[in-house]
């Protein structure tokens, strides 16, 4: 005999509920994928950036202007333990200031173009060489770094600090092209993520300059482009595209920061799913005798 | 159109047959309480007529929407897809086949509910609770035209999203699917047509490479192309040659969603920092371009198709052959060796 209140719980929407009941498991199961995504994503990382635990070493006294002369002191104290001397390189690992197992790629013909870049967003002095290099506070002054670029760049003959103008660039242009070489990595709107091995800095309050140097020198696991893949006039866009995602026009909805979609997703699992699920118990309670 | 036609035709049969359907149905209705009438416990449900030609009337609106899918379907072209209208459409029929179960909800389902518990130690009185239940069960008076009905809107609707099938193809002829412009001595050009001269090849960057004078938009046109130092290389056998001078060429469509291969991670140090690799950026497949493109991490399933390369007499990079295995995303026998 088929009870009628059976009968009746399954046509209510209880039988939604019931089925939401069912299906949260894999609601969870998805939510969780997703973080383990994010997770391995993140995973084959490593520590990013600490300046050296033994702090910057400086000469007794500098001179007001910068010199070669300041530049070649700060290089003995700072960068010799894993750049070697004059910029020889170091290519297995051995012992150095602070007691750091000091091993690093050479600087000879690299030019005041990479000295500048890794020296004014603080990704050089490296407190160990297997760390990633990553924006970081900046232990120097002005003058010490001008100093170090003029004398990493007398080392080798090497591209000087380049001077792009974004004020020339066209932002459609420079959309198209970080869309096509850079996004990848950095994202669409330039927030930065995850690449197998590598954390991606976001780009936002890095200035012109920098990012020229970055586009020609490659930092850390980043190609380089030459002039012939991207010209003087191309850079000029995309660097005019990337400030302008310092503060992007916002369309209107809710943008969660723009920070990517992976997260995005993840809002939407966490607060849209578990709403659905409330109004479903509300409902459900609301009707039942 | 033979479908559309078809369509209508049960469509029309099932107009017609309304008003035949109903009669013996009610004959049967009226004589057959006519006998229990005195053993009823509870009295007869209250007819809904009006209810159920509400309901007829969503499910008829919702399999026209489900037809309107179908025909928006059949008259556009792919390109020019008003997908407005289809989302119109779909969304038409669902919310109509909803308002149809709302109505019968609440109008026609009898929802009255048993106060006490269900008595389960006297039989006469669970006799009685099903007979009840039996009885005051229905204000349904046409019971088969209403399923005739729903099936029909069901089927409509179900041919409605099966429609989209058609999109995969009248044939399962997967015959362009093989098709690469890559033959031995076919040079390779930048996007804007330059050919590339092996000398311009730098390490530590990539280059995107296409087939000189074949379509650019071809799944199997485009290359990423990269120079590592040649004592590195590992490649598999067979493919000695392929590298001319340590240059690479695999197809930058990704094995495992047919996303375009848009980064080469290189390090600046290598001792310490992770080593050359193609990857991905969709789901980070990432690829080991000295060993052939066999996967080191990720979602693909099979190792970048890689291309073999010469250089010609005037320095000009040009393939050697054809990819070493079929290009793009994964499908049937992907896994055997490109036509």
């Amino acid at each position: 005999v088929s009870s009628r209140r059976r009968l009746l719980r399954r046509l209510s929407p209880f039988a939604l509920l019931h089925l939401l009941r069912g299906l949260t498991p894999i609601a969870m199961l998805l939510v969780s994928l997703d973080i383990a995504l994010m997770a391995a994503a993140g995973a084959p990382t490593r520590a990013v950036a600490a300046p050296p635990q033994s702090g910057i070493v400086k000469p007794d006294r500098e001179p007001s202007q910068p010199s070669v002369k300041l530049g070649s002191e700060l290089y003995a104290g700072n960068c010799s333990t894993c750049h070697g001397i004059a910029g020889s390189g170091i290519s297995s690992p051995r012992p150095g200031a602070g007691d750091v197992l000091g091993e690093g790629p050479p600087l000879r013909g690299v030019g005041a173009e990479a000295a500048d870049f890794y020296l004014r967003n603080g990704y050089m002095p490296l407190g160990s060489p297997h760390m990633q290099p990553y924006t970081n506070r900046v232990l120097l002054t002005d003058k010490e770094i001008r100093s170090l670029d003029e004398y990493v760049a007398s080392l080798g003959s090497g591209p000087g600090v380049p001077n792009p103008h974004p004020g020339q660039g066209d932002i459609s242009q420079g959309m198209h092209l970080f869309t096509e070489h850079c996004s990848g990595c950095h994202q669409e709107d330039a927030r930065g993520g995850y690449a197998p091995g590598a954390r991606v800095p976001p780009l936002q309050g890095v200035n012109a300059t920098q990012i020229a140097e970055a586009v020609r020198i490659g930092p850390y696991l980043m190609p380089k482009f030459s002039r012939s893949q991207i010209s003087d006039a191309e850079l000029n866009s995309i660097i005019k595209y990337v400030l302008l995602q310092n503060d992007p026009q916002n369309r209107g909805g809710w943008g969660i920061g723009n920070i990517g979609p992976i997260p995005e997703g993840l809002v939407t699992w966490w607060i849209a799913i578990p709403l659905l699920i409330l109004s479903c118990l509300l409902l459900g309670k609301k009707l039942r005798p | 159109m033979k479908i559309l036609r078809a369509l209508w035709g049960l469509i029309l049969i099932r107009l017609l047959r309304r008003p035949m359907a109903e009669k013996p149905l009610t004959q049967e209705e009226a004589a057959a309480p006519a006998l229990e009438e005195s053993e009823r416990i509870v009295p007869a449900g209250t007819r809904e007529r009006g209810a159920e030609n509400l309901v007829l009337l969503f499910l008829a609106l919702s399999t026209l929407f489900a037809i309107g899918f179908i025909v928006t379907y059949a008259e556009f072209s792919s390109k020019a897809m008003p997908n407005q209208l289809l989302g119109i459409c779909m969304g038409g029929s669902l919310i109509c086949i909803a308002a149809a179960f709302t109505v019968v909800a609440k109008r026609l389902v009898v929802s009255e509910e048993l106060e006490e518990e269900y008595p389960s130690e006297h039989p006469e009185e669970q006799t009685q609770v099903a007979r009840i239940v039996h009885e005051s069960g229905s204000r349904i008076t046409r019971k088969r035209l209403l399923l005739t009905a729903a099936a029909g809107t069901g089927g409509a609707l179900s041919l409605a999203a099966l429609t989209t099938v058609v999109s995969l193809g009248p044939s399962w002829n997967t015959g362009p699917l093989d098709y690469t412009p890559w033959r031995r001595g076919r040079r390779l050009v930048d996007e804007n047509d330059h050919p590339l001269l092996a000398s311009d090849i730098d390490q530590r960057t990539f280059y995107t490479a296409f087939p000189e004078g074949a379509d650019k938009e071809q799944i199997s046109a485009s290359l990423v192309v990269i120079r590592v130092d040649p004592s590195q290389l590992r490649l598999p056998p067979g493919r000695a040659g392929w590298a001319p001078g340590g240059i690479l060429a695999f197809s930058k469509i990704c094995t495992h969603a047919g996303c375009a291969i848009a980064l080469y991670r290189k390090p600046t140090f290598a001792a310490v920092e992770p080593k050359p690799a193609l990857i991905c950026p969709c789901h980070y497949s990432t690829f080991d371009p000295f060993n052939g493109g066999t996967v080191i991490y990720g979602p693909a399933g099979r190792p970048l198709p890689q291309l073999p390369l010469e250089v010609d007499s005037s320095g000009y990079l040009m393939a050697g052959g054809n990819f070493s295995a079929r290009v793009g995303p994964g499908w049937w026998n992907v896994r055997s060796k490109p036509t």
